[in-house]
């Protein structure tokens, strides 16, 4: 480790109007690390990557490149200095297919085609349109994009958040082995554990500002979790034990009955109910129809089948208004779907007040204000860039979407991977929350990709796989083997030895509970 | 060329006035039209009066009336391109019908096409997504026909301009324009409108995002096919303004304002993609246009070395503008 890093940033700035996003950052990468830049949300983790990839220019600092100074003004220059960078979104252009896109970046085929192959997709054509790609498959097809063109430091921004098990562990591995082989990776994630197996070092942000550099050994996690939140380590203990309380006891009539709901070919046959006063958590692996699940009963698409009953009597949306009306929001997980970027906190809070026709005339701006404040404090956001949410960080984004539905007083909330890509603290104030809603005799749908979510927040989980409930069984049950299992398809009461016949891929997907 | 005297100069002073000029966007717009009348003073002395003055807000108002059909439809990322068709259409009939039939009759037979319009329009862009500059071309093409037709219909009663259309639209009171009596009122209410109003809020959400809209409940058609009548509207009493100033009714009266109300909303600071703008700055926008067509009359230039020299500049201004106003 005495070798010359490869990458050396020292006081990077960047401001926004009168946002400082990044105050004095430093980060350093030797070659054949893989290393960790973790920050609490708004700490600057993604003002700097994009600096570090051109994509944006600090207004001070100085990069070094190998020893030398570089002036990356654009991706294409990072591209050419080496540094290539995998972003949460997708970054295939959706109308093309996978060929047409590989050539526009000029990326060789054949060593993408071996990188798809070894991150675990064995029949991607390469003729399909990116459009028709999932999700997962899409994030996976960037990152083996970038190594095709044996980058010297790859840098990935949550690259396996939203992505199932099978997948994560894949590129995981691939990450791995790029260290081992003298090229660098930064990697930014949320997920301990993933850093821990895999970094070397971590450098923490906070507030713009890098306030440690840590080796990883065993129980690290505590000093990197003091780094990250500062101050704020009290308040998410807390948050964490009133999570872990459990509900009130169930109604008798549910707040919401689902039966047999089908959706084209994705959503097949699913039957639940939801009551009053309940956190429902649905888990599935990517692309199972948890997404139609969701926009059903959010009213933005119809069901191809089955019934909907709200409170005892059928319902039939056929626009989200339908919903609202029903006291039904939805939180979609991709906050730029909810959110009008260059419109205040304020006035996106307030979107729903003036969606009905009879509310179109002049505005009751104290009243107004009153409800929006009281979101905002409930939700503690961080209004210092609150004249337009896109200067926000993504977990006060993530707030914002909620406190609508908090201020609109909705009864039903309908919370789709709520805590993607988001901090510690913010997860925790999150789970907080939802408990909270649910304490005041509110219902809560929250579908997860990470499964310890389940235990600290819900009451009952839903397990769908192939459009169907798999299961559906009480949080005591819900241990991550068993969860995981049902993931996979397997029901609790199901024999070990018929779990191996059905599910040959996975013979070591848990024992039975 | 003006705006040189704006754009920031050494730091940090100019960063200062920078920040300053982009937390009031309207600053450097009132400056450029100081700048402009200026100008004109240099080079005329003595013509900047208070004749003068009032002249210039008669002919901006139309112009600025129209533009703010133009920063609502842009507001939500459409434009409305019908609107000097609906204009004239409104004054034709106005005008042709008022010979026979008492005013207030003329006056609703000359509102219609414009609601008419307006509600295709809307129901158009709204309910079948056809994109707004196709369809506001298209009635606007078919209103012109439609014109050319009924003007046949009515070539022998001939033509009149009430009294009161010309008293508001060429008119003056203690040498104030009669037509602030109705521009006022009307600039206030949209000002209002986008400010304060549901309304107004769906417009600026609609144009940012629409996905997010929907998923708040609001339904999209309501809000564009209400926008595109209230568009058709205002456009239809612009009509009737304008032929009280212009006075002659023709088949392509208030066809000549269109790009340019759309141009007045742009240097006025509203984004053609929706989400961003306002209507103080698209008034500032018109009177700018207003004063700098004066300017490149007075130059005495031929007319195609004027409507370039006026395409330079609109074009300069808006980036110029736009460079002032957007940080980073």
């Amino acid at each position: 480790m005495t070798s010359n890093p490869l990458l050396d940033a020292t006081g990077v700035a960047k401001n926004y109007g009168a946002v400082a996003a990044l105050r004095n950052a430093s980060l350093s990468v030797l070659p054949g690390e893989v290393h960790a830049l973790m920050g609490a949300n708004g700490a600057g983790k993604s003002t700097l990557v994009k600096i570090l990839t051109g994509a944006i220019s600090a207004n001070a600092g100085r990069i070094l490149i190998r020893g030398e100074a570089r002036d990356i003004r654009s991706p294409a220059a990072a591209r050419r200095a080496g540094l290539l960078p995998v972003y949460q979104e997708p970054s295939l252009i959706p109308d093309l297919d996978v060929l047409s896109n590989l050539r526009l970046t000029g990326t060789p085929v054949e060593p993408f085609r071996a990188w798809v192959r070894e991150l675990g997709i064995p029949d991607l054509d390469i003729r399909d349109t990116a459009r028709d790609i999932p999700l997962a498959v899409l994030r996976v097809l960037d990152l083996a994009r970038a190594l095709a063109v044996e980058p010297d430091v790859l840098l990935l921004d949550e690259m396996t958040a939203a992505l199932p098990a099978n997948l994560a562990e894949k590129v995981l591995e691939v990450v791995r082995r790029q260290g081992d082989s003298g090229r660098a990776v930064i990697f930014i994630s949320h997920r301990f554990v993933e850093i821990s197996a895999l970094c070397d070092r971590a450098t923490v942000l906070r507030d713009g500002e890098t306030v440690g550099v840590v080796d990883i050994v065993p129980g690290v996690e505590e000093k990197i979790v003091e780094l990250m939140l500062g101050t704020r380590i009290v308040k998410t203990h807390v948050a964490a034990r009133s999570a872990a309380q459990k509900a009130a006891p169930a109604p008798a009539r549910p707040r919401l009955a689902v039966r047999n709901l089908r959706v084209g070919t994705k959503l097949n046959d699913v039957s639940f109910d939801l009551a009053d006063g309940e956190v429902a958590g649905v888990v599935a692996l990517e692309g199972q129809g948890q997404d139609e699940l969701f926009s059903a009963l959010a009213g933005s698409i119809r069901p191809s089948g089955g019934t909907i009953e709200v409170d005892g009597s059928p319902a039939k949306f056929s626009h989200p208004i339908d919903a609202i009306r029903a006291g039904i929001a939805y939180v979609p997980g991709d906050r730029a779907e909810a959110l009008a970027m260059q419109r205040s906190v304020r006035e996106n809070i307030a979107l729903p007040f003036s969606a009905a026709l009879r509310n179109w005339g002049p505005i009751n701006m104290r009243r107004e204000r009153a409800k929006v404040v009281s979101a905002i404090e409930r939700l503690q956001i961080d209004t210092r860039a609150q004249g337009e949410v896109q200067r926000l960080s993504g977990g006060n984004q993530q707030k914002v979407t909620i406190a609508r539905w908090i201020a609109a007083d909705a009864r039903t909330i309908l919370c789709f991977d709520p805590t993607r890509g988001i901090d510690v603290g913010t997860k925790q104030e999150i789970y907080h929350l939802v408990r909270e809603l649910a304490g005041n005799g509110k219902s809560v749908l929250f579908y997860t990709s990470e499964l310890e979510e389940v235990q600290r927040v819900c009451d009952r989980v839903i397990v769908i796989f192939g459009g169907r409930v798999v299961d559906i069984f009480p949080v005591e049950e819900a241990d991550e083997p068993a969860l995981m299992r049902a993931a996979y398809g397997l029901p609790r009461g199901a024999k070990a030895d018929i779990g191996i016949l059905a599910d040959p891929q996975s013979p070591s997907s848990g024992t039975n509970p | 060329m003006s705006t040189t005297a704006i754009t920031p100069t050494p730091v940090p002073f100019g960063r200062r006035v920078k920040r300053f000029m982009a937390d009031r966007p309207l600053i450097p717009l009132i400056i450029l039209l100081v700048i402009l009348v200026v100008i004109l003073q240099i080079l005329r002395p003595g013509i900047v009066n208070e004749r003068w003055i009032a002249n210039t807000i008669k002919f901006a108002i139309p112009l600025a009336i129209l533009a703010g059909c133009q920063t609502m439809t842009m507001l939500t990322g459409g434009i409305d391109l019908s609107v000097g068709t609906v204009a004239t259409m409104s004054a034709f009939i106005m005008a042709t019908q008022v010979v026979n039939q008492d005013p207030a009759v003329a006056f609703l037979l000359a509102m219609m096409p414009a609601v008419l319009i307006g509600i295709v329009n809307g129901i158009g862009v709204g309910v079948f997504r056809v994109h707004p500059l196709i369809m506001t071309l298209g009635t606007s093409l078919i209103g012109t026909g439609c014109l050319q037709v009924y003007q046949r219909t009515v070539i022998a009663s001939g033509a009149k301009i009430p009294d009161f259309l010309a008293w508001l639209g060429t008119g003056l009171t203690w040498g104030i324009p009669n037509a602030l009596l109705l521009f006022v009122p009307l600039a206030a209410l949209i000002v209002f409108t986008l400010a304060r109003t549901g309304f107004g809020r769906l417009l600026y959400a609609v144009g940012d995002n629409e996905r997010a809209t929907r998923l708040s409940g609001v339904q999209y058609w309501q809000v564009i096919t209400a926008l595109y009548v209230i568009s058709s509207v205002l456009a239809g009493i612009t009509g009737l303004l304008y032929i009280g100033l212009i006075k002659a009714p023709s088949l392509s009266l208030a066809e000549p304002l269109v790009l340019p109300s759309v141009a007045a909303a742009v240097i006025g600071g509203t984004s053609i993609f929706g989400g961003r703008g306002g209507y103080t700055g698209t008034i500032i926008g018109a009177l700018i246009l207003t004063v700098l067509t004066t300017l490149l009359t007075i130059l005495q230039m031929p007319e195609g070395a004027r409507r370039i020299l006026f395409g330079l500049i609109v074009l300069f201004v808006t980036a110029a503008y736009l460079r002032i106003v957007e940080e980073r």
